[in-house]
């Protein structure tokens, strides 16, 4: 990172918790799902911080909480200097002019019924601001800047591919020059060649408007291509943050370790040459996450101090936290390491090396009582018509 | 499981409570003095003020209303000091000034008919509107699906007055195919039950056949083009096994909902069809009841359909769970 | 493909010129045309593609799942000796699940909701062989075991939705396998999951086609997943196959401009991160309105280095640039060899 530059975003031990209700006579609460637990970061002025995870790991909440679209349970969220989690939903108005979103599902974030113009155009009625020239003069100018045809302003959003949907969300987001746009998981619905597309017009934009993003995504390539710095979550817990090269390029966290090995590099030169860091079995429940460090079931480097201690978010060196009692800066023989293959012949097919020994299988998972969590798969349909007879 | 019934079942006593009084509040505060109704029109000041007092009208409406809940469980006696004190046994819904007759009698006695009525058209409607429905959605976009369409929109679209008075018109005055519509209990005279009950049936079951032939259809496409209805066919399932199996039992779910309400609202009588028929159902006891202002009358009939309607929606929720393991009641 | 140096006999699974397609109010959508391709026993082929390019039907084509009462299915699919588009529709049922086996992108909604997923495995076992259910469910619970399902006696009788998305995957395999095919089609399989969970199912894949022989199709958009699994690669766009060529040809010397575009627009982290990502510019094409000439021209950067401006009136044909690696392209082989080397010059940091 360059120098160091105004903070547009600070989060502050946030933790955002679901109530758990008990089956019984009375549904009192009986724990929480503890989906962000302690969650403390920045985002300076026109910086990108990536977070990424998987599910269930509470990037997600963490990006609704932060634009208050949820209610945090405790800690403080301060956006340009000002603190908003004590607002009022009305009180929190101005504060959407500074910060906006941009969703995941180009298909569903829009409304079917307005036209492309209105979408993009809505901040600036619901915030009662006038742009100089007009609303459809300034509508259109954004429709050109992201790489939408003006002359599709009365078009509804079923007219147009999934890039150019997600075109029009950036538009709106970007329509109020806000300092901060959350954007949670972009990209991840469109086809690669499109990704590209809006990955550069995100970075452009950039550029041009000073913007910072949070930028929440699971895939950990395409958060290098746009990150300034990438912060790592676990089950609700931060568990390395780091400018970009060196989470990369010399992570410290197993978990980290773990995701980076896992993702399939395009070469097959390089990656039949790999052996990944599997991770023994599931999830566990946010329920009842394990006691200490919550990734030490799943860890190769676990140690009993592990099960008793909550590692602390610790800065090891210059903009580099990890939260583990033992960081890894080389792996363990046999662990995730990247092997030199002999050159194959076009053709031939490539054999992968045998696991080695102490790699973990992929045959001995353990796997959490599936009861103890929530089911939020599906809401019970329900057929209602209303017909005199 | 238990925990749950329980809590429903509380949760239903604590909403009848609530709308026995919505009910109570509603019928005093409208126009209309319920002592005046309770005797002709050549009636004494006099008269119409002993009645109330005897009826109880002239108490506050939250003595009222505590005594029309003791009734309910402990029974009461209207009347008490005259020479002829009603005794109503618990439970009692009152007691009908204008028929002289207690509620709980009046509803017993057209409960069968309306309960004959919708039994008899629900079963008529869920097998020609669910056989068609699926014949419809495996023949997808091809002629019998059209056809069956068809049928279901005009059928939808004929109201249930017009298909009874045209039925009764063609059927019984012109072409004097069955006798006029007159009510008799199958126990007593199974044959001219069934002459009754006919048409009534059809007229119900029409509109309900074009509603279930669409939502069946709708539902068994939809359920077709799931991704696990794709994998019992990559299994190598016999088509008849992923049809039935795999689509039918998933696509056909959500119509117990559906069916099950159905069954509640026409149990609370269907005011038309029992109207153009002729048959003494709940549905023509409620219009009458409220015609007449009879209060307590009202009041009963209130309690008793929308306990079905409570408790079908119970059975309907605790059905969906044993059917879709899913669903976790809570 | 055949491997050089092999005596040319028949291969496991042949395709030739397949074509699917489906009426639509808005015209016919012309989902996969003149698609050819083959398979040896046991290699693995990715068919590798965006949504829209053909890539699933192709797969469905395979398994006899495409609505003969919808599409028009023409072309030649000979498995093992054995051609499948003239085939009665009972024994492509014979042959689904027993011969070919597949599995989906969503683990989720491929296993029924309201069945235990033992009963699930244990039916795709009774459609095909007589045995006794006790027998039955033992099979499924030694498949469950092998496919890494912990404590599969107390498993066998979860509902899905009782299963992480990971452990679902795992059934869909398990089910899959029970009945020993020849050939697993893959569709997808961990678009769906996540990054780790996702390198939990990849090694499965390969470990049990090591195990049982299998040849797999992997369909997949991912060119990371590509280079894990896949010996042979097949690139689809436009509903035709467009690049064919043995996994390591197509990454070190890709020929067909999609291919080429594809690979520079997608991130990767063994990259210099001073590489700009160069999308391909524009939308892939309509089915029903596809381009006249080559399909991938309204987006190719190099069309207008063509004379007489044949690829926007001519389809070109797939043609053998070398053994085993097939392109469609007009541009004459030299020059888009130069063109390839060029790119990968520019996205391995170089000038």
């Amino acid at each position: 990172m360059t120098t160091e530059t105004r903070e547009i975003l600070r989060v502050s031990d946030l933790r955002t918790y679901f109530p758990v209700r008990s089956h019984g006579l009375i549904r009192r609460v009986i724990g929480q799902v503890k989906a962000v637990d302690g969650v403390s970061f920045s985002v300076g002025s026109a910086e990108t911080l990536g977070l990424v995870g998987e599910s269930g790991s509470g990037k997600t909440t963490v990006a609704r909480s932060v634009l208050m679209l949820v209610r945090p349970t405790s800690g403080q969220i301060v956006i340009d200097g000002q603190e908003i989690t004590h607002l009022s939903s009305k009180a929190l108005m101005p504060m959407r002019r500074k910060a906006q979103m941009i969703f995941q599902d180009p298909y569903n974030a829009l409304n079917p019924r307005h036209t492309v113009g209105g979408i993009i155009g809505a901040p600036y009625r619901i915030q009662g601001i006038e742009p100089p020239g007009g609303v459809r003069a300034a509508v259109q100018a954004l429709m050109e800047r992201v790489g939408l045809n003006p002359e599709h302003y009365n078009r509804y959003p079923n007219e147009f591919s999934g890039g150019q949907r997600q075109r029009i969300g950036i538009a709106r987001a970007v329509a109020l020059r806000p300092k901060l746009i959350v954007c949670d998981e972009p990209v991840s619905a469109l086809d690669v060649s499109i990704q590209a597309q809006i990955i550069n017009l995100l970075r452009d934009l950039q550029h041009e408007f000073g913007l910072s993003y949070l930028f929440v995504a699971h895939d950990l390539a395409v958060v290098r291509q746009i990150s300034h710095r990438v912060a790592v979550m676990y089950l609700g817990h931060l568990m390395e943050m780091a400018p970009r090269e060196t989470i990369y390029a010399a992570p410290l966290h197993p978990y980290t370790h773990s995701l980076l090995s896992a993702v399939p590099i395009p070469d097959p030169k390089l990656q039949k040459g790999r052996s990944r860091i599997v991770l023994e079995g599931d999830l566990p429940s946010p329920i009842n996450p394990p006691s200490g460090c919550v990734f030490r079931t799943r860890c190769f480097q676990a140690q009993e101090r592990c099960s008793v201690e909550v590692p602390p978010l610790i800065e090891v060196a210059p903009g580099h936290h990890v939260a583990c009692h033992f960081p890894v800066a080389t792996l363990p023989a046999g662990v995730g390491t990247a092997r030199a293959m002999p050159e194959t012949q076009p053709g031939v097919p490539v054999r992968r090396p045998q696991p080695a020994s102490g790699q973990v299988s992929s045959a001995q998972l353990d796997c959490l009582p599936a009861d103890g969590r929530p089911d939020f798969t599906r809401l019970r349909p329900r057929v209602r018509v209303g017909r005199s007879l | 499981m238990a925990a749950y019934v329980v809590r429903r079942l509380i949760l239903m006593v604590a909403l009848l409570f609530v709308l026995t009084a919505a009910v109570f509040v509603l019928f005093t505060l409208l126009p209309g003095d319920p002592a005046r109704l309770t005797c002709g029109k050549a009636c004494s000041a006099q008269t119409i003020e002993a009645n109330r007092h005897r009826l109880g009208y002239d108490q506050p409406i939250l003595t009222q209303y505590e005594e029309f809940l003791s009734g309910l469980f402990v029974g009461r006696t209207f009347s008490a000091d005259s020479p002829e004190p009603i005794v109503c046994n618990a439970p009692c819904l009152g007691y009908s000034f204008t028929r002289h007759e207690q509620v709980l009698t009046l509803i017993a006695k057209a409960a069968p008919t309306t309960f004959w009525l919708a039994i008899g058209a629900f079963i008529m409607w869920i097998i020609t509107g669910i056989s068609l429905g699926i014949f419809a959605a495996l023949n997808h976009g091809h002629w019998p699906d059209r056809l069956v369409m068809g049928i279901s929109l005009v059928g939808y679209s004929l109201p249930s007055f017009f298909i009874g008075l045209v039925l009764i018109f063609f059927v019984v005055i012109k072409w004097s195919w069955l006798p006029f519509p007159s009510y008799v209990s199958p126990f007593d005279n199974p044959f001219q039950f069934l002459q009754t009950m006919i048409l009534p049936w059809i007229v119900l079951a029409v509109l309900n056949t074009a509603f279930y032939m669409r939502l069946t259809r709708n539902q068994v496409l939809e359920t077709l083009n799931e991704d696990y209805v794709r994998t019992a066919r990559a299994k190598g399932l016999p088509e008849r096994t992923v049809v039935v199996k795999h689509a039918l039992r998933a696509g056909l779910t959500p119509l117990v909902t559906a069916a099950g309400m159905d069954l509640a609202y026409l149990l609370g009588g269907a005011i038309i069809t029992e109207s153009i028929f002729n048959l003494p159902g709940l549905g023509a006891l409620a219009v009458s009841s409220v015609l007449e202002s009879d209060l307590p009358l009202i009041t009963g009939i209130t309690l008793v359909t929308s306990t079905v309607i409570i408790v079908a929606n119970l059975v309907v929720d605790l059905l969906y769970a044993v059917i879709d393991p899913r669903v976790r009641l809570a | 493909m055949t491997t050089p140096g092999r005596p040319a006999e028949h291969p496991f699974l042949e395709i030739k010129d397949l074509g699917v397609a489906f009426p639509t109010e808005d015209g016919l959508v012309r989902a996969v045309e003149g698609v050819s391709l083959s398979i040896e026993r046991g290699r693995t082929l990715a068919i590798v593609g965006e949504s829209g390019s053909g890539k699933s039907v192709t797969a469905q084509a395979i398994m006899g799942l495409i609505d003969r009462k919808i599409a028009t299915v023409t072309g030649e699919i000979w498995l093992d000796g054995q051609e499948l588009i003239g085939l009665p529709a009972d024994d492509l049922q014979a042959l689904r699940g027993a011969q070919v086996a597949m599995i989906f992108q969503d683990p989720m909604s491929s296993l029924h909701p309201f069945y235990r997923v033992g009963d699930q495995i244990t039916e795709a076992i009774n459609a095909h062989r007589s045995i006794r259910a006790k027998a039955a469910r033992a099979m499924a619970l030694e498949m469950l075991r092998r496919v890494g399902i912990p404590a599969p006696e107390r498993r066998i009788d979860d509902y899905p939705h009782q299963l992480s998305g990971g452990m679902r995957q795992r059934v869909m395999i398990a089910m899959a396998l029970i009945n020993a095919p020849k050939m697993l089609i893959a569709d997808e399989p961990t678009t769906a999951l996540d990054v780790t969970v996702q390198a939990q199912i990849l090694e499965l894949i390969t470990s049990l086609q090591d195990e049982f022989g299998i040849t797999v199709i992997m369909i997949t958009h991912d060119l990371g997943i590509v280079a894990d699994v896949a010996d042979d690669v097949a690139v689809m766009y436009g509903g035709r196959i467009v690049e064919v060529a043995p996994t390591g040809v197509l990454y070190a010397q890709p020929e067909m401009p999609y291919t080429l575009g594809l690979l520079s627009s997608i991130p990767r982290m063994d990259r210099e991160l001073s590489v700009r990502l160069e999308p391909i510019p524009g939308n892939p094409p309509s089915p029903i309105h596809l381009p006249l000439g080559c399909v991938f021209q309204p987006r190719c950067m190099y069309s207008d280095r063509v004379a007489g401006g044949a690829c926007l009136s001519v389809r070109p044909d797939l043609l053998a640039t070398a053994a085993g690696h097939l392109v469609r392209c007009h541009l004459p082989a030299e020059e888009r060899r130069q063109i390839s080397q060029g790119v990968l010059n520019v996205l391995a940091g170089g000038s």
